[in-house]
């Protein structure tokens, strides 16, 4: 078994606002049936949805100093959304995954491996 | 038999991709297996020379190459650290209680194309992957048959199978359901090869490998229709290879190539696959050029070639591959038929403009409906989006459009929509 991060990248601007009441709720309703279906396969470790990247904030330590800055670390207009963290036993598996989601969020999906855990 | 380094060196290119797809299997590693092999290879050539070829030279160097790497695999186990990277390629058919049998050898290596080929790596790295690991070529010579610095290649290589080993690409056959998304892939590797031994001339010849894997495919997946359909494609092709280039290197047209010079023996093979082709009824893109690369060499001169058949034959490929470039070939056969002025109403709406056959085609048409001026205008055109010197100095002597369904451009014109179509890289 290996362990991979299916990732969403939301684009600065382009928010959920614009669905309707109806569309997010069949929206919930489609994730909450992909999630029942990861937990019910156990692949399912762990998943999240991030709030705003303005929301974030970055810290840094320079020459013992605490340095923080106000918004997200990477100046860039896409920025992570949220994520899902499966166990799959291989790359195949998790594209299939990665479909689903995909097709579920109408976003791409990064799929990404953890570097496997020694002796695992 | 005298046992010399060209001896090694043929038994090199046939055995080569078998022993590492066996050892892949074996060591769940590709370096490993790539190095066991290379080793038991250079061994080879300095104890056979001594002791003269053995009975099963395949053989003899799978089972070298497995003791070789199961001796650097002992002498690494002692590095705990390398054991946590060693549940790899086979791990993921023992997790999916896939039998693990001992198998036919063959097997392997349908894992190991596809492994190669798998949709997650870039065309570059399945092709290099491909030619490197199934071909037994150096990196030099892959990166050479690619106008590519050869540490660039190497460095697109350890890329390829670091992201292999991490991400757990599988190392499986796909399943029948799979086929559609996953083969596609290898084929289009084993045409962009065949391409690429066209455009250059490169040692080892990649036409020939290229061949030689659709050969191999052929054996591995007898029920797929495509895999035939690729193989008769490139025999077809190959058959009139010799007598595509000009002696001042320029492509020669279908209409003045020297039908005497082509291949009758690959033609008969082609023409073979292709009939049992049509007669499945499974037709795909690869099938579909192939019967049209066949109705080419049915024809014993230009002016008995069926247009119309050709004809009906695009039709089909166009309604399977709806790409400008297939539409381009297929106005150029409607032009044998209907005659010009209806090809050019055809071609003008095409928007190919920067591909030179798109303009070479169009000052064709224009110069057989007289309009001189806007010929040369166009010829003009192609001739500055032409690829090499030669067909440059062609087209600026006024030349002719590239024929229809010439093999090279026929093959080049397809090439187009095989490619994978990747956002932001066209």
């Amino acid at each position: 078994m290996a362990q991979y991060l299916l990732s969403v990248h939301t684009v600065e601007g382009e928010s959920s606002a614009s669905r309707t009441n109806e569309q997010m709720q069949e929206f919930m309703r489609r994730i909450g049936e992909l999630e029942a279906q990861m937990r019910s396969n156990d692949v399912l470790v762990y998943s999240g949805r991030l709030a705003e990247p303005d929301t974030a904030t970055v810290v840094r330590v320079e020459g013992g100093e605490t340095l923080t800055t106000d918004g997200p670390f990477a100046e860039a207009k896409e920025h992570l959304g949220g994520f899902y963290i499966i166990n799959s036993a291989d790359l195949d598996e998790a594209l299939s995954w990665a479909s689903k989601t995909s097709d579920c969020v109408g976003m791409p999906i990064e799929v990404r491996p953890f570097v496997a855990a020694h002796g695992a | 038999m005298r046992v010399d380094e060209a001896v090694v060196g043929r038994i090199f290119r046939e055995e080569f991709g078998r022993s590492v797809a066996a050892l892949c299997r074996a060591f769940g590693d590709i370096d490993v297996a790539e190095d066991a092999v290379q080793e038991a290879f250079a061994v080879a050539l300095t104890r056979w020379q001594r002791d003269g070829l053995p009975q099963n030279p395949g053989g003899w160097i799978t089972t070298t190459a497995r003791n070789r790497g199961i001796d650097r695999l002992r002498r690494e186990l002692r590095g705990r650290e390398l054991l946590g990277e060693m549940a790899l390629l086979s791990a993921a058919g023992d997790d999916r209680g896939v039998p693990e049998e001992d198998g036919p050898v063959d097997d392997d290596r349908l894992r190991l194309i596809f492994t190669c080929c798998h949709p997650a790596l870039s065309q570059e790295a399945q092709v290099a992957l491909t030619l490197r690991l199934l071909g037994g070529l150096s990196t030099r010579e892959v990166a050479s048959s690619f106008l590519v610095a050869e540490p660039t290649m190497a460095k697109r290589l350890v890329r390829a199978k670091r992201k292999i080993k991490a991400a757990r690409i599988p190392y499986r056959a796909p399943a029948d359901h799979e086929l559609p998304t996953r083969l596609p892939p290898v084929l289009a590797v084993i045409y962009l090869v065949y391409n690429a031994g066209l455009a250059r001339t490169a040692e080892p010849s990649l036409c020939d490998e290229a061949i030689r894997l659709a050969r191999l495919l052929v054996t591995l997946m007898p029920d797929e229709p495509e895999v035939a359909g690729l193989l008769a494609l490139l025999l077809l092709a190959e058959s009139r290879r010799a007598s595509r280039i000009r002696p001042d290197g320029s492509l020669a047209l279908l209409a003045e190539q020297d039908r005497g010079g082509w291949d009758r023996a690959l033609i008969d093979e082609g023409r073979a696959v292709v009939r049992q082709c049509l007669r499945r009824g499974q037709l795909g893109r690869y099938q579909l050029q192939a019967a049209i690369s066949a109705e080419h060499a049915n024809a014993a001169t230009i002016a008995e070639t069926n247009w119309p058949e050709i004809v009906a034959l695009y039709d089909r490929l166009l309604a399977i591959a709806p790409t400008p470039v297939v539409a381009l070939n297929r106005a150029i056969a409607i032009g044998e038929v209907e005659g010009p002025a209806a090809a050019l109403a055809l071609v003008d709406h095409l928007g190919l403009e920067g591909y030179y056959p798109f303009h070479a085609t169009r000052g064709d048409l224009l110069q057989r409906l007289g309009r001189e001026r806007e010929a040369a205008a166009a010829f003009a055109r192609a001739a500055a989006l032409a690829p090499t010197d030669a067909e440059r100095e062609f087209l600026e002597r006024g030349g002719r459009a590239p024929s229809p369904g010439s093999p090279q451009r026929c093959l080049k014109l397809a090439t187009g929509p095989v490619k994978r179509s990747r956002p932001g890289r066209q």
